[in-house]
C-alpha cells in the first residue's frame, strides 16, 4: 500500500506542479523573461475561480458546466492581466538585460498582491464544491479524490497540446525560431513583437489556469502566489528553464521526491525538493534538458 | 465690511481646531501604543485582520470609556491612547529592526503585538535592552519564558503547552481506550513544539497509546495529498494537529473529501479560529481547542458579552481567538497601568512602575481571570476549554458540546519548571 500511495501521490503532485509551471517555462523559454508575476497570475486565477464557483454552485446548477465556468473565469482574468502586463510594462524592457525584466516582473508581483487584497480582502475563500462533486475512488485500498486524478488528465492534455502546438503548427515553428535567435527570426520576417505578446498571453492564462484548478482543493488565501513561485522555479530549474519537456521532467522528479519523503522520512519533506535541485544543478547547471546559451556582448 | 485676511485665517484655524476635538483636549499626554500584527502575507486572514479589528475596537472603546467595569475609565488612567498599527510581516531581522524603529524613532510608550513565535523570541531581549514595555499578544511558544527571563516583556495568553495538555486530558476523559494516534503539524517551531507537548502529555496520561505517524508539512504550501494518504494508511483513531489559518482549512477540506475523518477523529488545538467562517466544512466529532476560553469556548461574563456584541456589530463576523488575545492583552495593560497610576495618586506612571504593577497581576478577561503566575510574574495562565464540534444544519450554525474546562493549574507547568521538563516528569503538581 505504501508503494502504491507513493506512486499515486507522486503522480498527482507532479501533475499539479506541471500545470502550475508550464506557463512560466513557456514565457522564459521564448521571451527570456523570468516572470515573477506568474505567482500573481496563479493567485488571481484561484480567486476568480473560487468566486465563480461560489456564484455558480450556490444556485444548484449542473456540475459539469461549473467546471467550464471556473476555468473560463480564470482564463479571462489571466488574459486581461497578461495583456496589461505585456503591453503597459514588459514591452518597454525587452531590449534590456534579463535581470531588469525579472525585477520589473517582481515589482508587478508585489503590486498585484496588494491589488488582490483590495479586491478580495484578507479572508480566504473556500470553494470545494467541484472537488466534492466528483467524489473519490479506491485504488488498491487507497482512497483517492477523483478531482486529483482529473489533474493528472489535465496535465497530460496540456503536455500533448504544448508538444503539438510547438512541433506541428506554424506558430510553433515561429516560436522555436524566436526562441533560438530573436534577431534572425525578425530578419526572416517573423513579427517577434506579436509572437511575444501571444506567448505571454498563453503563459499568463496557463498560470491563471493553474490557480483555477487548484482553488477547489485549498483555502484560497493571501500569499498563495508566493509559495507557488518558489516551487515552480525549483521545478523548471531542475528540468531546464526553456524546455516544456524539462518542466515535465522536473515536475515528476519533484513530485515523487516529495511523496517519498512524506511517506518514508517526513522530516525531510521541508527541503527534499531543494536538495534534489542542488544535486541536479551540480551535475547539470542548465537543468536536465537545458543547454548553455551563447551570450552576445 | 471685509475682515482682514489674517483675521479670517486665525478664525478658521480656531474653528478647525475645535472641530472633532477629542474628549482629552486638555488632559494628560497620550500614550502611544504600537500594535504590530500581520497586515500582509498568509497570516493576515487568520490572525492579522481579526487582531487589527480587535485593537481598533477596544482602543476606541477604551478612549471613550465604553468598556464594562472595571475597565470603564477612559484611556489608560485618563490618558488617551494613540494606536500605531504596524505590519509584523518580514524576516526576524526585519521585525527586530522595525521594533527598534518603533521605540527609538517613533517613541512609542508600549508595544502590544506579535504572533510569530520566532519574532517573539528574537525581540524579547531587545525589548528589555530598550526598556520598553512589550505585551506579546499571541505567539504561543513555551520557549519565550522557559528559556528567558525579562523585566519589560509580558505575555497574557498561555503558551501552546496548555492547549496540548488539555487535549490529552480530554481524550483521557472521553476516549480512554485510545490505542494510537498520529500528528500533522506545520514544520516550524510552533508545530514541532505542539507535537512534542501533545506526545509527552499522552505518554503521561494515556501511556498505552502508541504514536503511528508524525508528519510535518511545510507551512503555506496548501498540498496535503501525500500526508492524507499516509494517515489513511496508518488508520489512527486520533489525529492531532496544530495547523492554522489557510493550512488548517485546506487540510480539513482535503481530508474530509478523501474520507479520512470517517475513520479518524481530528484534534484541532487551534481549530476555533476557523469555525465562524468555515464551520460547515469542519467534520462533526472533531475535538476543538481555542487557546484558552475564546470564541465559542468563552465565558458569558460582561467582558465577553460586550466584546462579542460590538465586534459582530462592527465587523459582521464573530471574533476568533487572535482577536480575543488582543483584547486580553490590552485589558492586562490597562489593568496594570491603572494600578500603577492609582499607587501614584493618579499621576502618569513610568514604564518601570507599570512593569512592576503588571508582574503577578490578576485581571478579568472574556475567558475568565488571567493570572500572571509564571515567568516570574510575566507569563499569564488561564483556564482552557475544549469540546466536541458539531454543525447544526437546522440553524446553519457551528456548535460545541461536551465542553470541559480545565483549571489553569491543571494544564500549565508550575513556576520555575519548563514545559518540557514538567511534561517529561509526568506533570507533577498539576491540580485538575
Amino acid at each position: 500500500m505504501v508503494g502504491l500511495a507513493i506512486l499515486v501521490d507522486g503522480l498527482i503532485y507532479a501533475s499539479w506542479l506541471f500545470i502550475v509551471a508550464i506557463g512560466l517555462t513557456l514565457i522564459f523559454g521564448v521571451m527570456r523573461v523570468l516572470n515573477f508575476a506568474h505567482g500573481s497570475l496563479y493567485a488571481f486565477g484561484a480567486y476568480s475561480s473560487a468566486t465563480a464557483i461560489g456564484l455558480y454552485f450556490d444556485h444548484g446548477r449542473p456540475v459539469v458546466f461549473g467546471f467550464l465556468v471556473m476555468i473560463a473565469a480564470a482564463l479571462a482574468v489571466g488574459f486581461v492581466i497578461g495583456l496589461l502586463l505585456e503591453r503597459l510594462l514588459l514591452r518597454r524592457f525587452f531590449d534590456k538585460d534579463e535581470i531588469v525584466t525579472a525585477l520589473v516582473t517582481y515589482a508587478a508581483f508585489l503590486i498585484l498582491e496588494d491589488v488582490l487584497r483590495l479586491i478580495w480582502g484578507a479572508q480566504g475563500l473556500v470553494a470545494p464544491q467541484p472537488y466534492r462533486a466528483v467524489g473519490m475512488v479506491t485504488i488498491g485500498g487507497l482512497a483517492v479524490g477523483v478531482y486529483d486524478l482529473m489533474l493528472v488528465g489535465l496535465a497530460i492534455v496540456l503536455a500533448l497540446a504544448a508538444w503539438y502546438s510547438i512541433q506541428r503548427t506554424r506558430f510553433g515553428r515561429m516560436l522555436i525560431a524566436v526562441l533560438y535567435d530573436r534577431e534572425a527570426a525578425a530578419a526572416f520576417g517573423i513579427n517577434v513583437t506579436k509572437v511575444y505578446l501571444i506567448t505571454f498571453l498563453i503563459g499568463s492564462m496557463l498560470g491563471a489556469l493553474g490557480g483555477a484548478v487548484t482553488a477547489p482543493r485549498i483555502s484560497v488565501s493571501p500569499g498563495i502566489g508566493v509559495e507557488v513561485i518558489v516551487i515552480a522555479f525549483a521545478v523548471i530549474a531542475i528540468g531546464g528553464m526553456s524546455s516544456i519537456g524539462g518542466a515535465l521532467t522536473g515536475a515528476l522528479i519533484v513530485g515523487f521526491a516529495r511523496a517519498l519523503a512524506v511517506h518514508l522520512a517526513p522530516t525531510l519533506d521541508l527541503f527534499v525538493v531543494y536538495v534534489v535541485m542542488t544535486i541536479v544543478l551540480v551535475f547539470r547547471p542548465y537543468g536536465l534538458w537545458g543547454s548553455a546559451v551563447t551570450r552576445k556582448i | 465690511m471685509q475682515m482682514p485676511k489674517r483675521s479670517w485665517a486665525a478664525g478658521l484655524a480656531v474653528a478647525l481646531a475645535s472641530v472633532g476635538t477629542p474628549a482629552f483636549a486638555e488632559g494628560p499626554a497620550p500614550v502611544k501604543i504600537a500594535v504590530p500584527v500581520f497586515l500582509s502575507g498568509p497570516a493576515v486572514g487568520a490572525f492579522g485582520e481579526p487582531s487589527k479589528n480587535a485593537a481598533d475596537l477596544v482602543i476606541k472603546a477604551m478612549n471613550a470609556g465604553e468598556l464594562p467595569p472595571p475597565y470603564n475609565q477612559k484611556g489608560l488612567a485618563g490618558a488617551p491612547i494613540e494606536e500605531k498599527l504596524v505590519d509584523e510581516a518580514g524576516s526576524t531581522a526585519t521585525v527586530v529592526t522595525e521594533f527598534k524603529n518603533l521605540v527609538e524613532r517613533d517613541k512609542v510608550d508600549v508595544v502590544v503585538g506579535y504572533v510569530s513565535s520566532a519574532s517573539c523570541v528574537a525581540l524579547a531581549p531587545v525589548a528589555d535592552e530598550l526598556q520598553v514595555l512589550t505585551v506579546i499578544y499571541a505567539c504561543g511558544t513555551s520557549r519565550l519564558f522557559d528559556d528567558g527571563s525579562y523585566k519589560y516583556v509580558f505575555r497574557v495568553s498561555s503558551s501552546q503547552t496548555s492547549d496540548d495538555v488539555a487535549a490529552a486530558h480530554y481524550l483521557l476523559a472521553k476516549y480512554p481506550d485510545t490505542k494510537s494516534f498520529s500528528g500533522i503539524n506545520p514544520n516550524y517551531s510552533w508545530g514541532q513544539d505542539n507535537w512534542r507537548d501533545f506526545m509527552l502529555s499522552m505518554k503521561a496520561l494515556l501511556p498505552n497509546a502508541a504514536v503511528d505517524k508524525e508528519l510535518f508539512p511545510k507551512p503555506f504550501v496548501g498540498e496535503f495529498g501525500a500526508e492524507i494518504s499516509t494517515l489513511l494508511a496508518a488508520g489512527s483513531p486520533i489525529i492531532h494537529s496544530s495547523l492554522w489559518g489557510g493550512d488548517l482549512e485546506t487540510f480539513v477540506l482535503q481530508a474530509t473529501a478523501r474520507g479520512l475523518t470517517e475513520h479518524s477523529r481530528l484534534v484541532l488545538t487551534v481549530g476555533e479560529q476557523i469555525l465562524a467562517r468555515q464551520g460547515k466544512n469542519v467534520p462533526d466529532g472533531s475535538i476543538i481547542g481555542g487557546r484558552g476560553r475564546h470564541g465559542m469556548l468563552a465565558t458569558g461574563n460582561a467582558v465577553n458579552q460586550w466584546f462579542l456584541a460590538n465586534y459582530k456589530k462592527q465587523f459582521n463576523t464573530a471574533p476568533n481567538f487572535p482577536a480575543y488575545h488582543m483584547l486580553s492583552s490590552l485589558l492586562g495593560l490597562k489593568a496594570a497601568w491603572e494600578k500603577a497610576a492609582a499607587a501614584k495618586g493618579g499621576a502618569r506612571p513610568t514604564t518601570d512602575e507599570v512593569a512592576a504593577a503588571f508582574t503577578g497581576l490578576t485581571f478579568e478577561t472574556a475567558g475568565g481571570p488571567v493570572r500572571m503566575a509564571r515567568g516570574k510574574g510575566h507569563q499569564g495562565i488561564e483556564e482552557v476549554a475544549i469540546g466536541t464540534y458539531a454543525y447544526d444544519k437546522k440553524t446553519d450554525q457551528p456548535t460545541m458540546h461536551d465542553l470541559v474546562t480545565y483549571p489553569a493549574e491543571c494544564v500549565n507547568p508550575p513556576e520555575g519548571m519548563t514545559s518540557a521538563d514538567w511534561l517529561k516528569q509526568g506533570m507533577p503538581g498539576a491540580k485538575c
